[in-house]
């Protein structure tokens, strides 16, 4: 069969073929329920969106879940979806010449105008490298011409895209709704122009806007110890700073409003409604309540909707009411009762995903799985004793976590998972044996409360990682041996206990994918030559750990800093002090650099901060950099309006 | 302490089977992918499906010998319980467009006895061999048909399993013509025993006694699978009775 060559022309023919041959291959083909497939000769700007992981993981976001909608919604514009293709399917894709493709309609990523990636983390980095080397597209973005589309980092982690810049035409910080349509309405009106002054001049056309950042524009200087001595833009046109969009109104934008419903099976087998999204909690450690400030809540009558035009939609039997601290939102009571009633008897189930620990978030578990099975419910303390908890500003003591865990158990849940993180400033190994005597409290608590001795207790505990935009971008990461020998301390500890021990579970993973993760995230453009010499040596899905090799990022690091005065500890392991550069400072997340430093110091000295939700301004800086204000309820709204006619049930 | 769920649960009203088809690029559907999606057509198109008792509830659907992920299919069966009494016309039409393109229901009837897992006795496989002569086709299918066992190995979930993959072939026939796109025609009817012979399976045996390997990967189609007819060895309609008595209540 002769192979159609056209632009936008279906690799499907030629894939179809390997198909056969590979894991899974359901994952390729494309066909779910509210996918779109577009003409592309009737189409002006055509997007391929991207995330950089296996199907499994990359269909539910919900990130590009919404872009792909809000895109395609507009008469002249198409996206698709591509996603990470496994190594299997990778080796017979470049013995056939296929190119990475869309799971739409099997076009080459090549042929489209703009390669949007969605990176939620950097372990995808490397999988980036793999598509566009597989659309033959040049992984350096120097190396483009204008048959080339624009590729366009988003996601939380292009708030520090620097060690990806080499890679990147752009990156967008922030919400994404508005700022693909800044970029399609650009796009448009230059390809309407004839493309006047090729990729450049689009590229100069989104930088002068302030709201997209081209890495080419800028330049960075090195001061001799390493240190960034300063980042500048190359032309006076080229603002300073780059700022973050944020969206305001939440219930103008109820998207997806018909979510992808896959054919394989995917981590997430549920329908999600953003209820809010931003979080003020100020737990220093989270990059995602840093950068996402500040609170936008969807109405309850603006959930409602959404649940009920969701399900309709898809079928889906489970709804999860997605937020960073679901039990958070301003009228959650009146949520979670009205959406219980609505679907009693229906065999739609309800979750939410529950970390805060507080009775009221058992009460909200309680009315979410009425005549449900009440297997677990999962707390996050993060820090194992309260001095650390005061360091990282998540305010729980021992009282509220027993108290919380002791109606939970009353209640019937069987099984209690705490998260917690290890390796955070100032920590101590007496911080991290302290989880061992808390989970046994909750064990002693829950025997009591249910009267049983089979209820359970995981701990799950992860290596901290520091994160750019938070107070903790200037704190010392710990280094994998020492992680390692206090999470194996934490575990004979809770081995050694006769009377409790094997009540408890726990979950953990080595240091040494945090120390990659680490460099990856608060690294500078440098870090691009790591990235690229891993990727060659076959670095692929970093962020599975049949995959990832932890000797292979070291060598590449050694070989690709060589000629440099830094590397690997120099990114990871060392604190900063206030005067240093960051490389992500002229990447404005609106959070006041002077605030930052504050309270990176409170938490030094274990003081802790509030939420300005309920308490005045702290001037974290994002509302006055950003025009933006604190949008929360309540309504005033308790009932739900009417479902439609057989929804859901 | 609660610890059974006080729900009542809808009795069951009616009975039904779904004859249908796995075709284009759903064929790389494996046979938990088809549940998924028949489950969420059927909340879609607001059937009323029955649902069992107990904590977790799941809905009465019985699947019966899904074909294998990879093959295309005109010839696959389900039985669903729905909580009221439905036009089993009206059902096969919302449940058609409710499921995904390539999902495609064909037939839908109201279920008598005997049940329908023991009517599926045989299936009626078509396989198409790209880049393969017919006249090879066929020397290697007289070869196979020649012996009276051809051991082959496949792994199962339970490890490599070698059973006997001719003696539940009842008939292998390659069509003089090869196709348009160039592949020799197979029609293989076999006969479903324990542990089954797959087509894949009938290709290994015709890979191991006559080296028939076809340069790229084969098409397979499910023909038909149904009761068998010893005496002519051919595949009958599983809902045969089912057809039978519905007509008788209509007169």
């Amino acid at each position: 069969m002769p192979i159609d060559t056209h632009r936008g022309a279906s690799v499907f023919p030629q894939l179809e073929d390997v198909l056969p041959l590979v894991n899974k291959p359901i994952q390729y083909v494309g066909g779910e329920i509210n996918a779109r497939g577009k003409d592309w000769e009737a189409t002006t700007v055509r997007w391929a969106l991207m995330y950089p992981d296996a199907y499994e993981v990359g269909a539910p976001n919900q990130g590009v879940q919404i872009l792909y909608e809000v895109l395609n919604e507009i008469v002249d514009v198409l996206a698709e979806r591509t996603y990470a293709v496994w190594p299997d399917l990778e080796v017979l894709m470049r013995k056939r010449g296929i190119p990475q493709f869309t799971v739409d309609c099997h076009r080459s990523i090549r042929d489209f105008d703009v390669l949007g990636i969605s990176f939620s983390t950097e372990l995808g980095y490397t999988n980036m490298l793999t598509a566009l080397d597989l659309a033959e597209i040049p992984i350096h973005a120097a190396d483009r011409d204008d048959s080339h589309p624009f590729v366009i980092a988003g996601g939380h982690a292009a708030f520090n895209p620097e060690p990806i810049a080499d890679f990147l035409d752009a990156a967008v910080l922030g919400d994404g709704e508005e700022a693909v349509l800044l970029i399609t309405d650009h796009l448009r009106t230059w390809s309407g122009e004839g493309r006047p002054g090729g990729r450049t001049e689009l590229l100069r056309r989104l930088a002068r806007t302030g709201s997209v950042y081209v890495p080419a524009f800028y330049d960075v200087e090195y001061l001799d110890d390493g240190r960034i001595r300063r980042v500048t833009p190359r032309d006076p046109d080229i603002p300073w700073r780059v700022s973050k969009h944020t969206l305001m109104d939440l219930d103008a934008w109820p998207y997806p409003k018909n979510p992808l419903v896959p054919l394989a099976e995917t981590v997430h087998e549920r329908m999600s409604v953003e209820i809010f999204r931003g979080c003020t909690r100020g737990c220093r450690f989270c990059q995602a309540g840093m950068i996402t400030r500040p609170v936008r809540e969807r109405s309850i009558t603006g959930i409602a909707a959404m649940v009920d035009q969701g399900l309709c939609a898809t079928g889906y039997e489970e709804v999860g009411l997605l937020s960073l601290s679901s039990a958070d939102h301003s009228e959650i009571a009146d949520i979670a009762r009205g959406l219980a009633d609505r679907y009693e008897g229906s065999e739609t189930s309800l979750s939410l995903p529950s970390t805060r620990v507080d009775a009221f978030n058992v009460d909200l578990a309680n009315e979410l799985s009425r005549n449900g099975r009440r297997s677990g419910l999962t707390f996050a303390p993060e820090g194992g004793s309260e001095r650390m908890r005061r360091v990282i500003n998540k305010m729980v003591t021992e009282e509220d976590l027993i108290r919380t865990v002791t109606t939970a158990y009353a209640a019937g849940w069987r099984h209690v998972k705490l998260y917690f993180m290890c390796g955070l400033p100032t920590e101590t190994d007496e911080d991290v044996l302290q989880i061992a005597s808390l989970a046994r409290e909750v064990i002693k608590a829950g025997r009591a409360a249910s009267g049983r001795s089979d209820i359970k207790c995981t701990v799950s505990i992860g290596g901290f990682v520091p994160k750019p935009h938070t107070p903790f971008q200037w704190a010392a990461q710990l280094d994998h041996v020492s992680t390692d020998a206090r999470l194996h301390a934490l575990r004979d500890a809770i081995r050694a206990d006769r009377s409790y021990g094997k009540s408890i579970g726990l979950r953990y993973h080595d240091g040494k994918p945090g120390i990659v993760e680490g460099l990856l995230s608060r690294g500078d453009r440098r870090v691009a030559r790591i990235i690229e010499c891993a990727w060659r040596d076959g670095a692929r899905f970093d962020g599975w750990s049949e995959h990832f090799s932890f000797d292979r990022w070291m060598a590449a690091a050694d070989q690709a800093l060589a000629s440099e005065p830094v590397d690997v500890d120099w990114f990871t392991t060392r604190e900063r002090d206030r005067t240093e550069v960051l490389p992500w400072d002229h990447l404005d997340s609106g959070l006041d650099s002077e605030w930052l430093w504050q309270d990176w110091q409170d938490s030094l000295s274990e003081v802790a901060v509030d939420d300005c939700r309920w308490t005045p301004c702290f001037d974290c800086g994002v509302c006055d950099q950003m025009g933006t204000s604190i949008e929360i309820g309540p309504t005033g709204v308790t009932e739900l309006p009417m479902p439609r006619v057989g929804a859901g049930a | 302490m609660k610890r059974t769920p006080d729900r009542t649960v809808a009795p069951v009203a009616q009975r039904v089977r779904l004859e249908y088809a796995k075709r284009g690029r759903l064929r790389f559907s494996s046979h938990r992918d088809f549940q998924r999606a028949l489950e969420r057509a059927i909340r879609r198109a607001g059937i009323p499906i029955a649902f069992s008792a107990g904590f977790s509830p799941h809905p009465r659907i019985s699947y019966a010998n899904s074909a294998p992920t990879g093959t295309a299919s005109e010839a696959e069966y389900v039985e669903l319980a729905f909580t009221e009494t439905l036009d089993p016309a009206w059902v096969r039409e919302s449940l058609d467009a409710s499921l995904p393109e390539g999902f495609d229901v064909l037939r839908v009837v109201q279920a008598t006895p005997p049940d329908l897992a023991g009517r599926l006795q045989a299936s009626l496989w078509r396989i198409a061999l790209p880049g393969v002569a017919p006249s090879v086709a066929e020397a290697a299918a007289e070869c196979l048909l020649g012996l009276e066992t051809a051991e082959v190995s496949r792994m199962t979930k339970s490890g490599m399993r070698t059973f006997d993959a001719r003696g539940p072939v009842v008939s292998l026939v390659v069509e003089p013509q090869e196709s348009e796109d160039g592949c020799a025609i197979l029609h293989v009817v076999v006969r479903h025993v324990t542990p089954s012979v797959r087509p894949d399976d009938v290709l290994s045996a015709l890979r191991n006694v006559a080296d028939l390997m076809p340069p790229a990967p084969p098409r397979v189609t499910r023909l038909a699978q149904g009761p068998f007819d010893p005496r002519t060895g051919s595949v009958g309609d599983p809902f045969a009775p089912d057809v039978v008595a519905e007509s008788a209540s209509q007169h």
